[in-house]
């Protein structure tokens, strides 16, 4: 099949405008003849499952978690991006339909971005409206702090929890609906295949997991908004159960997995403590609006503090390397995440370090404090050479702004930041790649849509801080509302989808089989195991940093841990019951086929694009020396893959990228 | 640290449970607390037997899914964290902890540690949110100015991460910190205001029948939230019933 982005005629800022006033409506008294599927309910598919049942839609939807507040959306902590130019600095929706291309390195699709930045401002006004209570200023109305890879402030928050506020919002407007009975809520499901018919995506079979029980689900069109795969890593800052389950199974019925290797590594996380491990924590990427990143300027020092001998606290600022702010003096501290994150991997392979592991580094509140400080001792007339007073007024405002992130770090790690620095490391955090959506959010398969982190369209190599949630809104509030109507009208006459029919029933064997091997595997190793073997290959050679001759032994390697896992898992428990080693193993067993995948991805990918890095792709001379090379001659496309039986029997499909309206060039935040 | 654990084992909704102990041992002060249940899960698969069930998922105190009632506490010792946010560190070596599921009316054990807690979504479906649609035609969100302080008060009642604590320790089971926290975060904002009289009205009816207790004014829940969401949720709550029940 060809790959068409259908993507509209016309000029890049009428595009959306145009295609909304030419779709297909569907009359309200038809809507009530249409059921839709909603998988996952963070803030895309919570967003989409609200807005399809306002307009009229029966919406059936489905999490894992107890509820659908609980989606790892929730976990999201510094802000929202929007153009709405408040703060009189410059902002516009060409200037973050510009930063958003940039900041993806130039692998992402013009159209989808351009449409992404349009509506983003209604997303604020939409979550206003409902009672999202964003941080204000003094005069009542909406403040904005700046991220990562941007010269404006143009980030929406709510401390440090805007992710939590959201969901929230979005949960409301949920449950509104399942109030009216407009939404039937499945909480503590898990969907482990997806229906076609003639075709298209009729249904999902799905397995209650308080019950065991396995079920069959229709609908006019299916929709998931599951998320992303970074749990491939097992260690990863996603939650618990975040996993790439639903969009695997679809990409086994038909759905192309684009741009699988493209994966965020989060330079601000708490570092590994140890083997016991299960996760990680992020610290907001807002924290680098007022932390300073350093390590030591000489070896020595940093080999003292790793050995307890020396404090950070007490290095002179000479004797200090703030990194960021050499290499990048225009973005400083606030470049992209994975410029921020290479860097940070850089000076500790270099042996400069600073924690047991010798993977950390510094990031740094002292000169915030103090000049926050300076300014509050100004405000209050009090004295602003007194250190002490000082420092008082200034770890009072920095508490004020990122208080809950200062509170979850020293719950950790039992050290106080706002005395000492901070101590951090990169971290797997989010995934540019999912399934391949054109224009319409639909996947290669017709009736499936993907949206939010779970397709791969707006990020391209490398997601800008703050926008993963505009993204999952954008998609589920505005975007998709009016795309899958567009298709939904041809289904007016359909009438409800049978679920008696083969398709169900051969979709449902599927799923018993592959349940009933699992349970009576009887091996002698864990889950866990076998996910944490996989972590290991995917961090050691999938990381940061990959080449050829590693990323060949991990697709060796991950195909040899995939046979032993089915030779050697053992799931404890019955089928018929509340079983969560099982739940683990059936998304374990589709991560080892994701993690082979991703790695062929990477390996095909011979260029650095964003948070992939080749080792073999850099700059070798000039201003640039040692960044990251991407080739646009050879690279610039979407990688969409079509399932084929094994991950390495996948078939690459290429989706061409045009730039009209932005020029490619090379991306310097020096 | 070697420790003694009694943990709630119960096979299911109907099954009789019981406490049943297990000796650990190689427990390390930085491992969090679900780490360390991780570890006897992990040792309990090898030797043949079941895994203990809990309910968890962000592991990083933002989902409210851990729920565990810990020496008598919920969340454990510790004060604002969640269990999976409670780290080691705050027990010593050969401390005994007992570790029992969320016990109250309205939370029905499911398995083990995990209980229902479906009975706070349907109290949200009962009047939690302002009846807006999702047109993005809404107008422009700086055109209502909301005082900082009511914004700061409203977005401090919507942290609440609804995992429960406040009912686990209410000697009468009560939601009303819950409960109060959402009619506070929309009674605080004008967008709120609208429905603001039958919002408060269907929620507390919802609570009522869900099996939640009355408030007698003890505040453990405060003291136990892991959000430190304040008990003038519930004054505040008592005033928007108070006067509701008067215009209605």
């Amino acid at each position: 099949m060809a790959l068409d982005s259908k993507i509209p005629q016309g000029p890049l800022a009428d595009k959306w405008t145009n295609y909304k006033n030419e779709i297909n409506l569907v009359n309200p008294a038809n809507k009530r003849l249409i059921d839709v599927i909603v998988v996952g309910t963070g803030l895309a598919g919570g967003s989409a499952a609200a807005t399809l049942a306002e307009l009229g839609y029966n919406v059936k939807a489905f999490c894992f978690q107890d509820s659908p507040r609980r989606a790892h959306s929730i976990a999201a902590q510094g802000g929202i991006n929007a153009a709405k130019n408040y703060q009189g600095d410059g902002d516009s929706t060409y200037r973050l339909f510009y930063d958003t291309v940039k900041g993806g390195d130039y692998r992402s699709r013009e159209a989808n971005v351009y449409r992404l930045a349009e509506v983003s401002t209604n997303i604020i006004d939409q979550c206003v409206a409902q009672g999202v209570p964003f941080a204000r200023d003094y005069g009542g109305l909406l403040d904005n702090r700046s991220f990562g890879g941007v010269l404006v402030s143009r980030t929406f928050y709510a401390k440090g929890q805007t992710g939590q506020q959201l969901l929230l919002g979005a949960y409301s407007a949920m449950n509104r609906q399942i109030g009216r009975g407009k939404i039937k809520m499945y909480n503590r499901h898990e969907m482990l295949d997806v229906v076609k018919v003639d075709g298209k995506a009729r249904g999902i079979i799905t397995r209650n997991l308080v019950t065991g029980e396995i079920e069959r689900h229709s609908a006019h069109a299916v929709v998931l908004g599951t998320g992303g795969y970074g749990n491939v890593f097992y260690l990863s800052t996603n939650a618990m159960g975040s996993n790439v389950t639903a969009a695997w199974k679809a990409h086994k019925r038909g759905a192309y997995f684009a741009n699988p290797c493209y994966t965020q590594i989060h330079p601000t996380c708490i570092p590994v403590s140890g083997d016991h491990q299960s996760k990680l924590t992020l610290m907001s990427e807002s924290l680098r609006n007022d932390g300073r990143i350093w390590v030591p300027k000489k070896k020595e020092d940093a080999i003292a503090i790793r050995e307890g001998k020396k404090k950070p606290t007490e290095l002179s600022e000479d004797e200090r390397d703030y990194y960021l702010e050499r290499r990048y003096p225009a973005f400083g501290n606030l470049v992209p995440r994975d410029v921020a994150s290479r860097a940070a991997k850089e000076r500790c392979d270099a042996g400069f370090g600073v924690n047991k592991t010798g993977e950390a580094v510094y990031l740094d509140f002292a000169s915030a404090i103090e000049r926050y400080g300076k300014e509050q001792a100004y405000v209050q007339h009090k004295d602003a050479n007194d250190k002490a007073v000082v420092t008082a007024l200034g770890t009072e405002v920095v508490r004020n702004k990122y208080g809950n992130l200062f509170q979850m770090y020293e719950k950790i790690v039992d050290q106080n930041p706002y005395k000492t620095p901070m101590m951090i490391y990169p971290a797997v955090h989010y995934t540019m790649g999912g399934l391949w959506v054109d224009y319409n959010l639909q996947t290669s398969v017709e009736g499936l849509y993907a949206i939010g982190e779970a397709n791969f369209s707006d990020h391209g190599a490398n997601r800008l801080g703050a926008s993963a949630l505009m993204q999952g809104l954008a998609d589920g509030y505005f975007v998709l509302p009016y795309t899958i109507g567009d298709y939904l009208s041809h289904d007016i006459r359909t009438g409800p989808i049978p679920t008696d029919t083969p398709e169900f029933e051969e979709a449902e064997q599927n799923v018993r089989k592959q349940v009933d091997a699992l349970v009576n595997n009887n091996g002698t190793k864990s889950v866990d195991y076998f996910h944490k073997k996989l972590g290991k290959i995917m961090w050691n050679k999938c990381g940061m940093s990959r080449n050829a001759t590693d990323l060949q032994s991990a697709i060796d390697e991950i195909a040899e841990l995939r046979s032993d896992f089915y030779k050697e898992v053992r799931v404890p428990g019955g089928q018929n019951e509340f079983n969560e080693e099982l739940a683990k193993a059936l998304r374990v067993a589709d991560f080892l086929e994701l993690g082979e995948l991703f790695a062929k991805d990477a390996l095909t990918r011979n260029e650095s694009a964003g948070g992939h890095f080749r080792e073999e792709s850099v700059e070798l001379d000039g201003p640039q020396k040692g960044e990251a090379l991407r080739d646009d001659e050879n690279f610039t496309f979407v990688s969409a893959w079509e399932y084929k039986g094994a991950p390495k029997d996948a078939v690459l499909h290429k989706e061409e990228l045009e730039f009209e309206n932005i020029e490619l060039k090379q991306r310097s935040y020096k | 640290m070697k420790l003694t654990l009694k943990v709630w084992r119960q096979k299911n909704a109907t099954a009789k449970g019981s406490i049943v102990t297990y000796p650990i041992d190689g427990i390390d002060g930085d491992m969090s607390f679900l780490e360390m249940m991780d570890m006897l899960n992990n040792k309990l698969i090898l030797e043949g037997d079941e895994p203990v069930t809990f309910d968890h998922d962000c592991r990083e105190g933002i989902c409210g899914s851990c729920s565990m009632f810990i020496n008598g506490e919920a969340h454990g010792p510790d004060r604002l964290v969640t269990t999976c946010q409670l780290h080691m560190r705050k027990f010593k070596d050969g401390d005994t902890i007992t570790i029992e599921p969320f016990r109250a009316a309205g939370f029905p054990v499911i398995k083990d540690l995990m209980v229902d807690r479906s009975s706070f979504d349907r109290i949200q479906h009962a009047g939690g949110f302002i009846s807006v649609n999702t047109s993005g035609n809404t107008q422009d969100a700086n055109s209502i100015p909301i005082e900082k302080e009511n914004a700061d008060d409203a977005f401090a009642a919507a942290t609440c991460i609804g995992c429960g604590a406040c009912v686990a320790s209410c000697k009468n089971s009560s939601a009303m910190l819950f409960v109060g926290a959402k009619v506070s975060q929309f009674a605080l904002l004008p967008q709120g205001e609208v429905e603001a009289t039958t919002r408060v009205l269907n929620m507390v009816k919802q609570m009522d029948e869900e099996g939640f207790g009355n408030c007698t004014n003890t505040g453990a829940c405060e003291v136990e939230c892991p959000k430190g969401i304040s008990l003038e949720n519930i004054a505040r709550m008592n005033r928007e019933y108070l006067s509701a029940s008067l215009k209605g």
